[in-house]
């Protein structure tokens, strides 16, 4: 017996140890009332919104920032914002606008022309004194600038090479959120850890890999804002993030992992879903082997049940698509568009007329990326139902940069179809980038499965050069119609983003724009 | 002793470059490179080729790695595309959190599995010894991520004593008493397997010593139980423990990986996956130059603790 006594206290020492530390604890479970707690999937990169690409960061950047337009609550349509009133000349090339009065930014400087003119001269003009504070990956949504200019203290006009239709789109876009010049010019490459904007919320503090603080702005031009701070967490493991959300340690949680919002019914949560302007997709090689037959792209259309996928393998985190645009445009959406249904009898039927049963399909999978969704999974669930039909299909799977190297330069020699999703801001992204003749890989675009239709083509360029929204809608509710009979891709869901809150929290609601907007959001 | 030291630092030089060169190749092998990770949907060829302007990742492949080299001889490791900010910063903030959590499972694991294996080898074949033995078989047979997830579902979720993640609260907090709160669970759940190490081959080397002439001339001269114990045996046992601490705390470093990603522990282990992803060579390379430099420095001090403690390890 003579170890017990030490043994006991060893234990004893422990235990006290363990006391101390969870009885002394402060309470986690409460995070502070007009605090808003938001779990985010990764930290940001940078908050200057030019220098980004990733949702994760817009998310924080809109509530700090403002553009010169946005889209409108609940749509993707264009309201005034820092600009207050715009025109655009006969032949869609000079758009003039006219700046909202008495808007400072955080710094205390005013918003004025000269403002505007810096943000864009700074990403487009390589010589300006501050461009080497980019990179700026998205410059290219303002290549179609020419040249912007002051015309006076509260007016900006932009010239364009030619006319192009998704402009005011674009400045709703991130990449258009307009920030502070003095900031830049003091913080030069270092702007992005300490920004400055216009928007409802102030920069506070940015602690590395553990959050980032904004504050309520007083000042904003469009009203203070109802919560008093707002801090962004990033909890990269989704496991993780759910059980924050289920021990009260974050208020409100996106991206929530489809197997895990079961955990979130009951009246200590709000589940909200918003469809997005997303589509995932197969891209099918129109160019050589099988998929070269349109009616063999067809069977596969009819062979895969698209259903099935979204209910059971997405748990109803999307919907099932019908075109090569997403319904959430809903300006340009075309109504009268039916998703193929799932029907193997005329799959079989199609297969035979056009000699194709058993033919052999490589199909490319990714492990993961962003918009993808459940990518292994849903890629097994389309394999087993070509195979139902008829086809034979073998999976090869890439990690996503590897996969996205493979894909973007072209399925030709290597696959006949590959897994795709894109999530854009204008209905003219993702088709002219990627149905085009002229967007095929060899000529600088997506158009990986070599879809080639001269009719397409010649709407998506009218549509483009059209500025009258409703002619414009008619061009791409056209074009939806004729790339839906002629399946270049197999059409399958447009994701619903989701996010749960607290139910302390209120007034939260998401866009279709996957943006996340916490102005007027409260939490007594 | 100055001298061996010194002999080993310099030899740990090599060992670092080639570790370097190997992560460098092994970096631009692996297919993906930044502009396609940083522009997604949108590399375009032209996009990319832009945007690796701006990054300077355009120039050959042996052209950065020498201009890399050089810069970090004068202690300058770049800058981090993916976080866009010094690598060194965030190499270094990364790394003391990971010191802190490897040090503190390091810590535990040594005391308690150092304990348990005295207790079991005194105590051979009886009631104590059978529990200890059967409690380290589970812990070693536990993977520490799902011991990990386990925890957190109960002493988090469900009973609230413990929070979730993260090293401190984000909002308020801050202080040691917060850093302690967060550190307890994914202390404990790393440490779980290296105790379980420790105190299987403590109670082996303590069985040995047990057997030797010295232990049973000391019981002759009737010294008490507990001093040939915790005194003499423990001793020299220690020679034989000491190196397996040394090899636990390799494990630790890598184990925390898992947990770091579990307990969302922003270590270095989650920046290294992260950045892997991102195709952040600069970090990477930054990351992994400064594990492998303290993983040989670990060595050599363990090499030496060993031979402070046995005159026949000659330094």
């Amino acid at each position: 017996m003579l170890l017990a006594p030490m043994t006991r206290r060893g234990l004893g020492m422990l235990t006290l140890v363990a006391a101390v530390l969870s009885l002394g604890a402060p309470a986690a479970a409460q995070t502070p009332p007009g605090v808003l707690i938001v779990g985010q999937i990764a930290e940001p990169k940078s908050m200057d919104p030019q220098a980004v690409t990733a949702v994760n960061d817009f998310r924080i950047l809109m509530n700090v920032y403002d553009g010169l337009v946005r889209y409108a609550d609940g749509t993707l349509e264009v309201e005034p914002a820092l600009a207050t009133d715009w025109t655009i000349s006969e032949d869609g090339t000079v758009y003039t606008f006219t700046l909202r009065e008495g808007v400072t930014f955080h710094d205390g400087t005013p918003l004025t022309a000269e403002a505007v003119k810096f943000n864009f001269d700074r990403m487009l003009d390589e010589s300006h004194p501050y461009h080497d504070t980019g990179p700026f990956p998205l410059a290219f949504f303002f290549s179609s600038v020419e040249t912007v200019e002051a015309v006076d203290e509260g007016t900006v006009r932009f010239t364009l090479s030619g006319p192009y239709a998704p402009f005011l789109s674009n400045l709703a876009y991130p990449t258009g959120l307009i920030v502070s010049p003095e900031a830049v010019k003091a913080h030069g490459s270092d702007f992005g850890r300490n920004p400055v904007g216009t928007g409802p919320f102030r920069f506070v503090e940015w602690e590395a890999n553990s959050r980032v603080v904004v504050e309520r702005y007083e000042d904003h031009w469009d009203g203070a804002p109802r919560l008093e701070a707002v801090v962004f967490r990033p909890i990269t493991d989704a496991n993780t993030r759910t059980a924050e959300m289920l021990a009260g340690g974050i208020d409100l949680m996106v991206e929530v992992p489809p197997n895990a919002l079961s955990e979130f019914e009951g009246d200590r949560y709000t589940i909200h879903e918003q469809a997005g302007p997303h589509l995932w997709f197969l891209i099918l090689n129109a160019k050589e082997g099988p998929f070269a037959d349109r009616r063999v792209r067809q069977a596969a259309n009819y062979a895969i049940n698209k259903k099935e996928i979204v209910e059971n393998v997405l748990e109803g985190t999307a919907e099932v698509a019908a075109g090569p645009t997403p319904p959430a445009f809903a300006w340009a959406y075309n109504e009268a568009l039916e998703p193929y249904p799932h029907d193997l009898e005329k799959a079989r039927a199609l297969l035979a007329e056009a000699g194709a049963e058993g033919a052999e399909l490589t199909f490319y999978v990714t492990e993961g990326g962003s918009g993808m969704l459940d990518p292994v999974p849903m890629g097994t669930a389309i394999q087993a139902d070509l195979n139902a039909a008829g086809f034979d299909v073998t999976i090869e799977t890439f990690e996503w940069n590897a996969f996205l190297e493979q894909v973007n330069a072209g399925l030709e020699g290597k696959a006949d179809m590959a897994e795709m999703a894109w999530m854009t801001n204008d209905p003219d992204t993702l088709p002219f980038l990627a149905l085009r003749t002229g967007a095929w890989p060899d000529k600088g675009g997506f158009n990986s499965g070599y879809y080639s239709n001269p009719k397409v083509d010649e709407l998506l360029e009218a549509a483009r050069a059209e500025t009258d929204q409703a002619r414009r809608a008619e061009l791409y509710r056209e074009m939806q119609t004729i790339v839906q009979e002629d399946a270049p891709w197999v059409f399958v869901a447009n994701w619903k983003q989701n996010a749960v809150t607290a139910t302390s929290v209120e007034g939260f609601s998401l866009q279709p724009s996957f943006f996340l907007l916490l102005k007027d959001v409260a939490k007594p | 002793m100055g001298a061996y030291i010194l002999k080993r630092l310099i030899s740990a030089v090599p060992v670092v470059l080639g570790i370097t060169v190997i992560v460098f190749v092994i970096m631009s092998l692996i297919p993906g490179d930044p502009a396609t990770a940083i522009l997604g949907s949108y590399a375009t060829p032209e996009n990319v080729a832009k945007l690796n302007r701006d990054l300077g990742l355009d120039r050959s492949l042996p052209e950065q790695y020498f201009i890399w080299i050089g810069n970090m001889a004068t202690g300058e490791f770049g800058r981090s595309y993916s976080l866009n900010r010094p690598v060194l910063d965030e190499v270094m903030e990364r790394f003391g959190a990971t010191l802190i959590l490897a040090g503190t499972a390091l810590v535990l694991c040594s005391v308690l599995g150092i304990v348990a294996g005295v207790i079991s080898a005194a105590r051979q074949y009886g009631l104590a010894d059978k529990a200890i033995t059967f409690a380290v078989l589970i812990g070693i047979s536990i993977p520490s991520f799902f011991l990990g997830m386990m925890m957190i579902l109960l002493f988090a979720v469900d009973l609230r004593w413990f929070p979730v993640s993260g090293m401190y609260l984000p909002y308020g907090g801050g202080d040691l008493q917060d850093l302690l709160w967060h550190l307890a669970m994914p202390a404990a759940a790393l440490a779980v397997v290296a105790t379980g190490v420790v105190a299987r081959l403590s109670r082996s080397a303590m069985l040995e010593v047990l057997r030797l002439d010295f232990i049973r001339t000391a019981r002759a001269k009737g010294v008490g139980e507990r001093r040939v114990i915790w005194g003499h045996a423990l001793r020299a046992a220690m020679v034989s423990i000491i190196p397996v601490i040394g090899v636990q705390a390799g494990f630790v470093l890598s184990g925390a990986v898992y947990i770091e990603i579990v307990f969302q522990w922003h270590g270095i282990g989650e920046m290294l996956v992260n950045a892997i992803l991102k195709r952040d060579i600069l970090l990477v390379q930054g990351g992994v130059v400064v594990v492998a430099t303290c993983y040989v420095l670990f060595n050599l001090v363990v090499d030496v603790c060993q031979s402070l403690l046995d005159p026949r390890v000659k330094a």
